[in-house]
């Protein structure tokens, strides 16, 4: 999968939970559930919704890893090869 | 034969407008089915219908607003026979029973009988008893064309042969008014008109301000065997099989209603009524301002994943801006989580009729004392705001705790 492909991916389902909120007026750097102002279920449905797409596991336990939206990128990238 | 009416979404709703029919008549309904959509102060709400039986005449056209407890529809039970079309004449052969059905039909002197009608298409009765040569036009549609000043004979007509309907003399008094200013239209997001949301809010609780004499208690709970207990659940499990530690806050509260039922129900008229069930409002907040707390029905009876699995499908239609009239009418207690951003403790108000709140605050880690040694925990703060007619703070006090303990036993929720 190219870098391309995750981008989309990630912006996709972004703009599904949070519709009103542009990317590019985001802090790429900032927390993820405050500049896109999603809460927890949000979140997991975030998870949820890139897990299936991109056929990667995303546990629990790794959500430290998925702080900001380069960081998701960052991490979703790494696994999904 | 039944009446299908607008419901009432609680005591700052007085009329809704029915902007959707997902029944024809002639269609079977049963219990709790969604038969129509009314459009309200809180957004799109589903509403279902209380009985068994098949849709046999719409009483309201599309786009009117009429005020609660107005018939929309007439619902007849199986075997039943069809009230006739308000407009069209009883034909000699429809006095003879409706196939099938055992009793005899009430005399048809004393009321027009005919036969089961096939699913007819929306408002037949008029277009289709409108002599030749005449407008074919449904009674609203008339009413406001007259309303507004709009020549019936000038529009085409986009309802079932032709007949004008409500929507095409709005269409064309929108026309009409168009090279005037136009109104600023309502400010929506997701389906809800945030203005008349924020009049709704302002009503509700500026009546529970006015009327319920609050008193607040607050209390820290370890969050430690919660936590550890969710994190051991979803291990290893896809992300749409994960809970979230809300789903033990409905619980945890579920479970201690149990035991303090005062806190559980609605007080109207001087009473109180005790709920027979928890059916827990969930406080759900809407993109862009505005919230609603719809119920989570008979919370002590699911499991977790239940309580999660009705979580999740609740704020899937609250984000799409879509719900159904039960679940935001009948909660008998509302919870109010702040989930993980923001502050610590929050101090809510009681949605009336209702008696009792109970407010979650964003965990924290603080200092914690466990056998005489000071260790870093996290914690979250559980608030109450209940109705001192009905309860007073001793009974709040162990209420609140209550809570924390069954969040301390996870595993028994």
């Amino acid at each position: 999968m190219t870098d391309d492909e995750v981008e989309t991916a990630l912006r996709e389902e972004l703009h599904k939970i949070a519709p009103d909120m542009e990317i590019e007026d985001i802090d790429p750097l900032g927390d993820l559930r405050e500049e896109f102002d999603i809460d927890s279920m949000d979140f997991l449905n975030l998870v949820s919704a890139l897990s299936k797409r991109l056929g990667l596991p995303m546990p629990e336990e790794d959500y430290d890893e998925m702080g900001s939206y380069n960081a998701m990128f960052a991490y979703l990238k790494a696994h999904s090869g | 034969m039944a009446e299908f009416l607008m419901p009432s979404l609680g005591a700052d709703m007085e009329a809704g407008t029915l902007v959707e029919w997902l029944k024809k008549p002639g269609d079977p309904v049963k219990r709790g089915e969604i038969i129509a959509v009314v459009e309200t102060q809180k957004g799109a709400i589903e509403v279902e219908c209380f009985e068994d039986g098949i849709l046999d005449t719409y009483l309201i056209d599309l786009g009117t607003k009429v005020p609660v407890g107005t018939p929309l529809a007439m619902i007849r039970k199986e075997g039943e026979p069809s009230a006739a079309p308000r407009a069209a004449a009883p034909e000699p052969a429809a006095a003879a029973p409706a196939p099938g059905q055992e009793k005899p039909a009430e005399p048809a002197a004393e009321k027009p009988v005919s036969k089961p009608q096939p699913a007819a298409p929306a408002a037949p009765s008029v277009a289709a008893a409108t002599p030749p040569g005449r407008l074919r036009i449904t009674p609203a549609a008339r009413r406001l064309a007259a309303e507004k000043g709009v020549d019936p004979a000038t529009l085409t007509g986009s309802g079932p042969d032709g007949a004008i309907q409500l929507a095409d003399v709005e269409a064309a008094e929108a026309g009409a008014a168009a090279p005037k200013a136009a109104p600023e239209p309502p400010k929506t997001t997701g389906g809800f008109n945030m203005d008349a949301m924020r009049d709704a809010i302002a009503a509700a609780m500026a009546r529970s301000k006015r009327d319920i004499p609050h008193y607040y208690m607050s209390h820290r709970s370890d969050l430690t065997n919660a936590e550890a207990f969710i994190a051991e659940r979803n291990a290893g499990k896809p992300p749409e099989e994960r809970i979230l530690i809300a789903a033990l806050f409905v619980k945890a509260v579920a479970k201690a209603l149990k035991k303090y039922k005062e806190f559980n129900g609605h007080y109207e008229n001087g009473v109180f009524e005790q709920g027979e069930s928890a059916h827990i409002g969930m406080a759900i907040n809407i993109r862009g301002g505005g919230l609603v707390a719809p119920a989570i029905h008979d919370a002590q009876d699911l499991d977790l994943d239940a309580v999660m699995e009705k979580t999740r499908d609740l704020v899937a239609r609250v984000r799409a801006g879509r719900f159904r009239a039960k679940e935001l009418s009948d909660p008998t207690i509302t919870v109010s989580s702040l989930g993980d951003r923001g502050v610590e403790a929050m101090f809510p108000i009681i949605y009336p009729p209702q008696v009792a709140i109970v407010g979650i605050g964003v965990p924290v880690v603080r200092p914690w004392v466990v056998d005489d040694t000071v260790v870093p925990r996290s914690t979250v703060t559980l608030t109450l705001a209940a109705d001192h007619r009905v309860s007073d703070g001793h009974r709040g006090g162990l209420f609140l705790s209550a809570i924390d303990k069954n969040l301390q036993e996870p595993g028994k929720l």
